[in-house]
């Protein structure tokens, strides 16, 4: 690689990285708090890029030792691997693949739905039917016997898995740092259940509060149960990850 | 202003060379855009979709620990001087591992910048033991890290206490055990003719040019293996490993090398992880940091082949015992 494609190279990497961090893209992949670090990372990026593009036609004398660094020296381990970091740029720039779905759901058991701050769950704010997180209410009904959703009309946003016996299943992955370590939090559904919804179809359900749990065949962790009232399908969020 | 003696003319040169890098890359950087459709539909099937996911989602995630760690062993490469670190760390190996694995506490990163930075410091006479016991340490047990596994084990702050002592236990060990066994000829560091520039600021921009396609082609390699891991290896069959005490310990020491997971989400991971006892998450928590594919690649790219595969398997014994007593004792 001479130092002008590496330059390239890195102009690309860059640039896909800015690319992903301005847009909501960076969102598929890793968590939001990311961001500032990311397009700190792509200015940086992209200033080594300008650096090295510059100096090399301002030095454009024959640089002999550039290209013979290269091709001998350090054999199988030298920065020909650089290559690979075109992978990347293919990945951001032209595939650009979907957040994780129904199928990483399936292959990995539902997450410990840890009681948040000890067992005090307060109650929840006012209004009807009230928006809640997959985590939250699962939490509230596996640590807390769901006291604080009693009586309550909830709505719940996930996208549809199916689990091994066939029911459809609302999902959503929680991701800690990427997406890489994402792991589902799954809750069952009772009553008016979307069926024939293909998997991975975003749904929003309008329910309450159903006594039932199971366990996640994978990891045999508890798993909540919603009862649907009604439901509709919706378009992404923006943020998919829960 | 350039010198006048760099302004030799260049069109002369480039009947010599009618295909170099340049054009290959231009060449492909063509076929990738007109193939665009087909290589999109190649990947349209579920498992190939979470592979390209979570390979692309492991190097942004990766990337700013990267950037940071390359810019960071430039600084040490080009402007710390050599004098600096022989005042900084006892002169005394065997004192100067426990100092260098202690600064590896205040370094704020996961494991993809330590790499680099234990290399740069190599290069600018930092003895070999000191240096790799920082490598070893800077990823477990930084503050960040730490405050992550407190998060993730609510109500037991032991946890995280007992992975910073046993992280910290384990990079001094290697480091003298590095001091007793190591040899320096296994160490191979590449030929860097771009670090004797005397121009300062385009031997920085050089080293970091060099160390973000050199260390990032091998995170390349490590993020594909880690996506095929995370794809391939259903979690159901580990349930079954988790009831015998020492297969699960051995169980998840090699899912930490498998998964190739970054240092600040682990714990998470381990938290999630709950039909296994304490002590083989914790060895899961020690283990990772040190030894997993990614590294493993990057160490091959940076120090070579010969001292990535002595130092790897070493470094997993180790964890795995120090990992083990700690958490029989701790937990």
């Amino acid at each position: 690689m001479s130092r002008l494609t590496q330059g390239v190279v890195l102009l690309l990497f860059g640039g896909a990285i800015l690319r992903a961090s301005v847009t909501d893209l960076y969102l598929r992949y890793v968590k939001e708090g990311l961001r500032p670090f990311l397009i700190a990372t792509g200015v940086l990026l992209v200033a080594a890029a300008v650096m090295t593009i510059w100096y090399s036609f301002r030095d454009s004398a024959p640089e002999p030792d550039d290209h013979g660094h290269d091709d001998h020296g350090h054999g199988d381990h030298g920065p020909r691997v650089g290559w690979l970091m075109l992978l990347p740029v293919l990945g951001l720039l032209l595939v650009a693949p979907p957040a994780l779905g129904s199928y990483a759901a399936n292959q990995a058991g539902s997450v410990v739905a840890e009681p948040v701050g000890g067992s005090d769950y307060p109650p929840l704010p006012a209004g009807d039917p009230i928006e809640l997180s997959l985590i939250d209410y699962a939490s509230r009904t596996l640590f807390d016997e769901g006291r604080s959703l009693q009586g309550r009309e909830l709505t719940l946003t996930g996208f549809i898995t199916t689990a091994p016996d066939g029911a459809p299943m609302l999902a959503r992955i929680v991701l800690s740092c990427c997406a890489a370590d994402g792991r589902p939090i799954k809750i069952g559904l009772d009553g008016q259940a979307p069926i024939d919804v293909p998997a991975d179809t975003w749904v929003e359900v309008t329910g309450g509060h159903s006594a039932r749990t199971a366990k996640d065949p994978v990891n045999n962790v508890d798993v909540a149960y919603f009862e649907v009232r009604s439901w509709r399908e919706v378009p992404e969020p923006k943020q998919p990850y829960g | 202003m350039p010198p006048s003696s760099l302004d030799t003319p260049t069109p002369q040169r480039a009947p010599e060379r009618p295909i170099g890098s340049l054009e290959v890359l231009a060449v492909v950087l063509v076929l990738l855009v007109v193939f665009r459709g087909p290589l999109s539909d190649l990947v349209s099937g579920p498992a190939l979709q979470t592979w390209t996911t979570v390979f692309v989602s492991v190097l942004v995630q990766a990337a700013p620990f990267l950037a940071f760690g390359v810019a960071l062993s430039a600084v040490i490469a080009v402007f710390v001087p050599r004098s600096f670190w022989s005042r900084a760390l006892p002169s005394h190996p065997a004192l100067a591992v426990p100092a260098a694995g202690l600064a590896g506490v205040v370094l704020p990163g996961c494991e993809c910048g330590s790499v680099p930075i234990a290399g740069s410091l190599m290069r600018r006479g930092v003895t070999p033991a000191a240096a790799l016991a920082f490598l070893l340490a800077a990823p477990g047990i930084n503050p960040i890290v730490l405050t992550a596994t407190v998060v993730a084990f609510p109500g037991r702050p032991e946890m995280a206490v007992a992975r910073g002592l046993a992280g910290l236990v384990v990079a001094v060990l290697m480091g003298w055990l590095w001091l007793r066994l190591g040899r320096t000829e296994w160490i191979r560091l590449p030929h860097r003719p771009e670090l004797d520039d005397l121009r300062k600021w385009p031997a920085f921009w050089a080293a970091c040019r060099h160390d973000v396609l050199h260390a990032g082609g091998f995170l390349v390699i490590g993020a594909a293996a880690a996506a095929t891991i995370n794809v391939v290896v259903p979690e159901a069959w580990l349930t079954s490993l988790a009831g015998n005490a020492v297969l699960s310990v051995l169980a998840l020491a090699v899912l930490a090398v498998l998964l190739s997971l970054c240092s600040e989400a682990d714990a998470f991971v381990a938290a999630s992880l709950s039909q296994f006892s304490l002590t083989s998450r914790l060895v899961f928590l020690v283990v990772g940091p040190m030894v997993d594919l990614k590294l493993i690649s990057m160490q091959t790219g940076v120090f070579g082949r010969r001292f990535a595969s002595r130092f790897a398997p070493a470094t997993f014994v180790v964890a795995v015992l120090v990992g083990t007593a700690f958490g029989t004792v701790l937990l």
